[in-house]
């Protein structure tokens, strides 16, 4: 039968030749075994989230969403991402463009060191901070006779969320900036376009895909960061709780179903994060399928 | 000798450059230096009291152990998830692809909680494993289990743009010198693979060596059994320990650091061969 | 304008690119950069450009030195090798890009732009794909629309990189022929970088052959063909048989056989290399004196000449001689597989090797 199929042409791709193809009990046998840890890992987790989180009926849901601590939570969680991401968008636009399109000695080095926080650990990206400006720390001293209060306040919140994200932009942007290569920014230049108008007009065009990418996952982490903004904020209810350490409190307190309906909103928030996600590298494909095409590479 | 730079006529270098070290080193490497600058100050005595604490020892014991477990079977499982998404096709691929990344996405402490109620001896799964007398949340069997739901997609997304990448003519190859499917699998495939199941199991292990909001809930957090070592600077800067504190967070930087230039080796080795076979 | 390149040397950590290169070229002259892959001549153009320094050297534009303006300030247009279109951008805002970005007092007002663009897509004769995305193109439509960008700004000087490398051989003499007539009609000072020696003959007036970063000859494309220089030029333009032997006494020796030399062609005695191409050698029948003995092995006769290949009687080492005749003269002569002929080369080009000793 397949033999027959594989002489009509265009529907080549649907055929597998038989030397290269599996039995087909191993590949049910596998299908079987990624759906079923897919089910227990991953989707009944999320599912757990909205049926715990509903269990005690709609009004229970939205009334432990708008009571006061949870509103402050979502308010303190907000601005901590609102000052971060656009902090780390800059920061990631300047390295991927002096990495990508550059030649420099030590370049491996920065790219390291860029890539630091992603491999410490978040209870220590706060400690950092607390050895800085806490009392026993570095400016503790200074801090606390100028009465500036940075570590269990909003600074040191929004200190850690800087650091745990600082990767995201640059992680996303670098390989993407250097698949596009130089070469329309060069032709621009050679036009006469100023430095503004080359990245406006060519550059921006090219990677802002990659670019909302990264501030994606890096608005997700920001919002969802627990280990580093647990040692900075102090816990203090209706002040210095995000959403995620607010979640925490109401789960060690047993108020269940309060703590998974904020959990809920954080859920959401990665669920609308990977959809933007999926829909952003259907994009970034074609962008690069059509870069291959015009070069005939 | 060579210049630091080669000439580009493309403007914004220094700019970009400059921003980049000076926001570097504010953000990243001065409070980083901190840690280690905190730890000289102490002397090895109340260094060694701080890390040699049995309790201390337990708690490295079972975050480097349950690391290494779950990046192991993450091995496993992640190739699993990458080949079937790059060979097969079946009902729900897209969702399945979308939501592999779901560990990455989900704030650590709404996993955590979700992990723990699952688990829990009331809930639906620990339930069932239960009246089998299996007990995972509040034991050690609890903290794998977070490391391996928070680790799955480090090798998977390394895993499978390699695996997409191998052409089906080297397959097609050793079929024709009459090597059968599995010969195929072991001699073919899995070396072309290797370096990047490799880079995953170092990303996931090291991940998990840190990972501290999914596990907190299900761990139980029992001194000398299910203690975590991230738990264990937590408590110190609780009881306003913070030499302690540094103590214990500085053996787990150098760890992650040597684990970060191994990654980075790595990666380097794998994008040096992918561009020499292109 | 005219383009003077002075002592240009550039260096990659160890690798020489360019080592002492100078050319002159006066203006309206269209210029070919030709050489294998590698051997600098990209280096060159960009380094015109302004998009790479030199190590030393100047680039003199219209007689002033330009060495350290900006590649946005030298006024020169620039075609990349894969077209470098601005993906995201119509076939109409890419040529109109140059014109855009000017600072606003020397910038055309909106309605001039639009004259412009039109006419210059009707002179690259795309004006139906203005609303086109470069994707929607195919190779030459995005080549021509390249050059159409790069003369919007009105440049004084035209650079091309492998202009028609990326496309295929129809295509590509098409293009070429194309790309002369604008060159006389519009007469803007033009240096191309080619690999292709075809293209650098059929379609400029000089060509300057460089190898391993070094000029090895300028010169008119017929000069370069019929009067090369150097060996490595005798071999890179057409095809061509190569010979070892010894010149003495006006004579080339192959072996025990003796072929007559021009006056001109060595003035010393000693060991050489020679060049015959293929279309230049007599055919006579059997072994004669003063002639090559060789037997013949194929004959192809396709075309307007037929393509014989023979192999020398007292080598056995398999190397072919390559010789073609006028298909008139090939049936004249009769000849078929196996016969043996003497070949008499009608111009033999001697360059002799006292390094070369093996």
């Amino acid at each position: 039968m397949s033999a027959s199929i594989a002489l009509i042409p265009g529907n080549r791709q649907a055929y597998e030749a038989p030397s290269t193809r599996e039995p087909i009990w191993v590949k049910g046998g596998l299908i079987a075994i990624a759906l079923t840890f897919f089910a227990i890992f991953l989707l009944l987790p999320l599912a757990t989230v909205f049926s715990e989180a509903l269990r005690k009926g709609w009004g229970a849901y939205a009334a432990a969403l708008i009571e006061d601590d949870a509103w402050s939570a979502i308010r303190l969680t907000v601005l901590a991402a609102a000052v971060a991401v656009p902090l780390n968008l800059v920061f990631g636009v300047a390295a991927s463009w002096a990495i990508a399109k550059f030649e420099f000695a030590g370049k491996r080095v920065l790219i390291t060191l860029i890539d630091l926080p992603f491999s410490v650990s978040p209870v220590i990206s706060g400690l950092i901070y607390v050895l800085m400006f806490g009392a026993q720390g570095w400016f503790g001293p200074w801090l606390h006779a100028h009465d500036i209060k940075i570590v269990f306040a909003l600074p040191g919140i929004v200190l850690a969320t800087v650091f745990v994200t600082f990767p995201f932009v640059a992680r996303e942007l670098i390989p993407l900036m250097e698949a596009q290569g130089s070469e329309e920014e060069e032709a621009a230049v050679v036009l006469g376009a100023s430095a503004w108008q080359m990245f406006r007009y060519t550059t921006l065009p090219s990677i802002k895909w990659g670019l909302l990418y990264g501030v994606i996952l890096c608005n997700a982490r920001a919002m969802g960061e627990f280990g580093a903004v647990s040692v900075v904020s102090g816990h203090i209810r209706g002040q210095t709780n995000t959403m995620p350490l607010h979640v925490e409190i109401l789960y060690n307190e047993y108020n269940y179903a309060a703590a998974f309906a904020v959990a809920s909103l954080l859920a959401l928030l990665a669920i609308v994060t990977l959809g933007l996600k999926t829909l952003v590298e259907r994009q970034t494909r074609r962008q690069t399928h059509e870069k291959s095409t015009l070069t005939g590479e | 000798m060579a210049p630091l730079k080669r000439y580009s006529p493309l403007p914004g270098f220094s700019l970009a450059m400059g921003y980049t070290l000076v926001y570097l080193t504010l953000v990243v490497l001065i409070p980083l230096t901190a840690v280690g600058a905190k730890t000289m100050t102490l002397g090895w005595e109340a260094f060694w009291a701080a890390v040699g604490n049995p309790r201390v020892v337990a708690s490295y014991q079972l975050s480097f152990g349950a690391s290494l477990a779950a990046a192991a079977i993450n091995v496993v499982f992640g190739m699993v998830f990458a080949w079937v998404l790059v060979r097969y096709r079946f009902p729900g691929k897209g969702l399945v692809d979308a939501l592999v990344d779901l560990p990455f996405a989900l704030p650590t402490a709404v996993a955590g909680i979700a992990l723990a109620t699952i688990y829990a001896e009331n809930g639906p799964v620990g339930g069932v494993l239960r009246s089998f007398d299996i007990q995972i949340a509040y034991t050690p069997n609890g903290v794998l289990l977070a490391l391996v739901f928070i680790g799955l997609p480090f090798v998977v997304r390394t895993v499978q743009p390699v695996l997409a990448d191998l052409e089906k003519e080297v397959e097609e190859a050793a079929a024709a010198l009459g090597a059968s499917r599995g010969q195929t699998f072991i001699r073919v495939i899995l070396p072309h693979i290797a370096p990047a199941l490799l880079t995953g199991f170092a990303m996931a292990f090291a991940r998990a060596v840190g990972e501290y909001g999914s596990v907190i809930f299900i761990a139980g957090n029992v001194p000398m059994v299910s203690e975590i070592a991230p738990l264990m600077i937590i408590t110190k800067l609780e009881q306003y320990d913070y030499a302690g504190a540094t103590a214990v967070a500085s053996v787990m930087l150098i760890i992650s650091f040597l684990l970060l230039l191994l990654i980075n080796a790595l990666q380097g080795r794998m994008q040096q061969r992918q561009t020499s076979e292109a | 304008m005219s383009i003077a390149i002075r002592n240009i040397s550039k260096q990659f950590g160890a690798f020489k690119a360019l080592d002492d290169v100078s050319i002159d070229i006066p203006s309206g002259e269209l210029v070919a950069l030709l050489g294998p892959s590698g051997c600098g001549k990209t280096t060159l153009l960009r380094i015109v450009a302004g998009l790479e320094y030199a190590d030393r050297g100047q680039i003199l534009l219209a007689g002033d030195d330009a060495s350290d303006r900006h590649a946005r300030d030298r006024q020169v247009g620039f075609v990349f090798q894969h077209y470098a279109l601005f993906r995201h951008m119509s076939v109409f805002d890419n040529v109109a890009f140059g014109l855009r970005v000017k600072p606003r007092r020397h910038r055309p007002a909106e309605s001039e732009i639009q004259r412009r663009v039109k006419h210059l897509l009707e002179l690259v004769q795309l004006d139906w794909l203005a609303n086109r995305y470069p994707t929607q193109l195919s190779g030459g439509q995005r080549q021509r629309i390249a050059l159409a960008r790069a003369l919007a700004v009105e440049p004084k000087v035209l650079l091309l990189d492998e202009p028609f490398g990326a496309l295929d051989a129809k295509v590509r003499k098409e293009l070429r022929r194309w790309l002369r007539r604008l060159h006389d009609e519009i007469h803007v000072t033009s240096v191309f970088v080619t690999h292709d020696q075809e293209e650098a003959l059929e379609v400029c007036d000089r060509v300057v052959l460089i190898n391993k970063g070094k000029i090895e000859q300028i010169g008119t494309p017929e000069s370069v063909y019929d009067h090369p220089a150097t060996p490595f030029v005798a071999n890179f333009l057409g095809s061509v048989n190569l010979f070892h032997g010894r010149v003495e006494e006006g004579q080339l020796h192959l072996g025990d056989h003796a072929l007559a030399l021009d006056k001109t062609a060595a003035d010393a005695d000693g060991k050489a290399v020679a060049f015959v191409r293929p279309h230049e050698f007599d055919l006579l029948p059997g072994a004669q004196a003063g002639g090559l003995p060789a037997k013949i092995v194929r004959i192809v006769a396709v075309g307007a000449s037929a393509r014989i290949e023979l192999s020398e009687i007292d080598r056995s080492d398999g190397e072919v001689i390559e010789v073609t005749v006028a298909r008139d003269l090939f049936r004249l002569l009769a000849l078929a597989a196996g016969d043996v002929v003497s070949l008499r080369p009608r111009q033999i080009r001697v360059f002799q090797t006292p390094a070369l000793a093996a």
